[in-house]
C-alpha cells in the first residue's frame, strides 16, 4: 500500500512464526524509523495502517507486537493521567490491546486513524474501570467497513488525521491544557463549554464524505 | 416496519447536538443518561456521527503524547492471551422505531414500554441509568401539549416518532432539542401522530401549575 509501511512490514515479517526475542525487538527499530518519517513526510505516510490490516486480515502476531510496543505505553499513560494506578493501568492497557485483536475486523481506515480507533477502545475501558457511568455506543452502520476501500479515500482520511495531530500539538499551551483536562476526565460537562475553536472543520467534512460514500455503496 | 424508520434520509435531520456535548461524549465524561441520548441520536444522524468521530480524533491526538513504560513481560503475557479469543460482537442496527442503544435500555421496541400516566394524556417511562441525570421516554398524544415546565439544568429532547413544535421550532424524528434553564417551553405534539420522545435532564423538571406539581412528587418528574 505504502512504501514506508511495506518496507517496514517486510522487516517485521521476517521474524514471524513463533515469536522470538529478535522479532519482538523489531518494533523498537521500526518506531525509530517511523519518527524520522513523521518529520520528513508528515502528511504523506499514514502510520500503523499496514500493521492493523495485517492483524485484521491474517491475524499477524508480529504486526500485533509492533502495535503493542507503540500503543500499550500510550494507553497506560492515558489511563494513569485519568486517575488509575500503574498496575491497573497496565492491566487495562493489555485489555485494550486484546480488544483490538478481537475487534480488528471492525476497523475502517476510511473513517479513523489507528490512534483514534485505539483511543476509543481505551476511553471505553477507562469508563468501565472507573465504574462511573455506562457509555452506550451508537449502533454500527448496517454494512460495516467496505472490504476493499479505495486507497485514495484511506489516504485522505489518514492524512487529515495526521494534520489534526499536528494542529492539536501546535495549539496555544493553555488551550491544549484545557483539552487534555477534558479528555483525561478532570472537567465537568459544564466546564467543557469553555473549549472552543478546535481545528476540526476539514476532518469533519472528510468524515461526512466517508459516511456518504458508504451509504451510496450500499444502494 | 421498514429500515428507513431507523435511518432517516441523512439530510432530513435539522436539529443537531451541540459541540460541547459531542466533545464531552468523545471524552467520556457525560452522565449515563446523556450518553444514551447522544448514542441514540448519532445512530440516526450521520452529521453528528461524523462530528463525534472528529472529537474522537482529538482524543487520538492526545494519546500520542501520553506514555508510561510497560513492564518487560507485558507483551509476552498479552500475546499468550490472544489464542482462542473470538471476534467481538457487532452492535447491529435495529429495524424498529428505536435505534440499538435505546432498544437495549428498553429491552425491546415501542410495544415493550410500560407507560405511566402523568396527566392530560401525557405518559412517561423512566429508564434505568446512573444518578446525576435522568432519562425518560415521553408520550404526548397527537395535538396535545406537554405540561408547562422549566428546569434547572440542561434538557435534551430527541424525537423518536411523530413531531412537536415549540418556540424553538419544529422537531421531527431524529431531531434533538437542547434547552437550558432559561427556556420555559411548551412542546405541542403535531396533530397527525402521537409523539414519542426521549428526554434527558440533569436536574428535576419543575412543572408550573398546581396539579402537575402535586403529581411531580409521585411520578419523579
Amino acid at each position: 500500500m505504502l512504501d514506508c509501511n511495506q518496507s517496514s512490514s517486510r522487516e517485521i515479517s521476517s521474524g514471524s512464526g513463533p515469536l522470538t526475542p529478535i522479532a519482538m525487538a523489531g518494533p523498537v527499530k521500526l518506531s525509530r524509523r517511523r519518527r524520522v518519517n513523521d518529520t520528513d513526510e508528515k502528511h504523506t505516510q499514514p502510520v500503523w495502517i499496514d500493521e492493523m490490516l495485517r492483524v485484521r486480515d491474517s491475524r499477524d502476531k508480529a504486526a500485533f507486537s509492533a502495535l503493542f510496543s507503540h500503543f500499550a505505553p500510550r494507553i497506560k499513560g492515558y489511563l494513569i493521567k485519568s486517575g488509575a494506578d500503574a498496575t491497573t493501568a497496565e492491566e487495562c492497557a493489555q485489555d485494550v490491546m486484546t480488544t483490538l485483536w478481537r475487534k480488528a475486523d471492525q476497523f475502517d481506515p476510511t473513517r479513523a486513524s489507528v490512534t483514534t480507533w485505539i483511543f476509543t477502545i481505551a476511553r471505553n475501558r477507562r469508563i468501565d474501570m472507573l465504574r462511573r457511568d455506562r457509555r452506550p455506543d451508537p449502533e454500527d452502520l448496517p454494512w460495516g467497513p467496505a472490504p476493499e476501500p479505495e486507497q485514495s479515500h484511506v489516504l485522505e482520511l489518514q492524512q487529515e488525521s495526521a494534520r489534526l495531530v499536528e494542529a492539536v500539538s501546535n495549539l496555544p499551551q493553555n488551550q491544549r491544557k484545557l483539552i487534555e483536562q477534558a479528555y483525561f476526565g478532570e472537567m465537568t460537562q459544564a466546564e467543557i463549554v469553555e473549549i472552543t475553536g478546535l481545528p476540526l472543520g476539514t476532518i469533519k467534512s472528510r468524515l461526512r464524505l466517508a459516511l456518504d460514500r458508504l451509504r451510496h455503496s450500499l444502494k | 416496519m421498514t429500515n428507513t424508520n431507523t435511518s432517516p434520509a441523512p439530510n432530513a435531520i435539522k436539529h443537531h447536538l451541540d459541540e460541547a456535548t459531542l466533545l464531552a461524549y468523545a471524552a467520556g465524561i457525560l452522565p449515563e443518561a446523556f450518553n444514551l441520548i447522544v448514542a441514540t441520536h448519532i445512530s440516526m444522524c450521520d452529521t453528528c456521527r461524523a462530528d463525534a468521530q472528529a472529537y474522537d480524533a482529538v482524543g487520538g491526538a492526545l494519546l500520542d503524547d501520553a506514555t508510561a513504560p510497560v513492564s518487560a513481560d507485558c507483551l509476552a503475557q498479552t500475546l499468550a492471551m490472544l489464542d482462542g479469543l473470538g471476534a467481538a460482537p457487532v452492535k447491529q442496527a435495529t429495524t424498529g422505531d428505536f435505534p440499538a442503544p435505546l432498544h437495549d435500555y428498553v429491552g425491546g421496541d415501542l410495544d415493550s414500554i410500560r407507560w405511566r400516566p402523568v396527566g392530560m394524556g401525557v405518559k412517561q417511562a423512566i429508564l434505568p441509568t446512573s444518578k446525576g441525570a435522568t432519562a425518560r421516554l415521553l408520550f404526548i398524544p397527537a395535538g396535545a401539549a406537554m405540561p408547562n415546565h422549566s428546569h434547572n439544568g440542561t434538557e435534551l429532547t430527541l424525537v423518536l416518532k411523530g413531531a412537536f413544535q415549540d418556540a424553538d421550532g419544529y422537531f421531527a424524528r431524529g431531531d434533538i432539542e437542547i434547552a437550558d434553564s432559561d427556556v420555559q417551553h411548551i412542546p405541542v405534539a403535531d396533530i397527525h401522530e402521537d409523539c414519542i420522545c426521549l428526554a434527558v435532564t440533569d436536574a428535576p423538571l419543575r412543572f408550573e401549575g398546581l396539579l402537575p406539581r402535586i403529581l411531580q412528587k409521585f411520578v419523579r418528574m
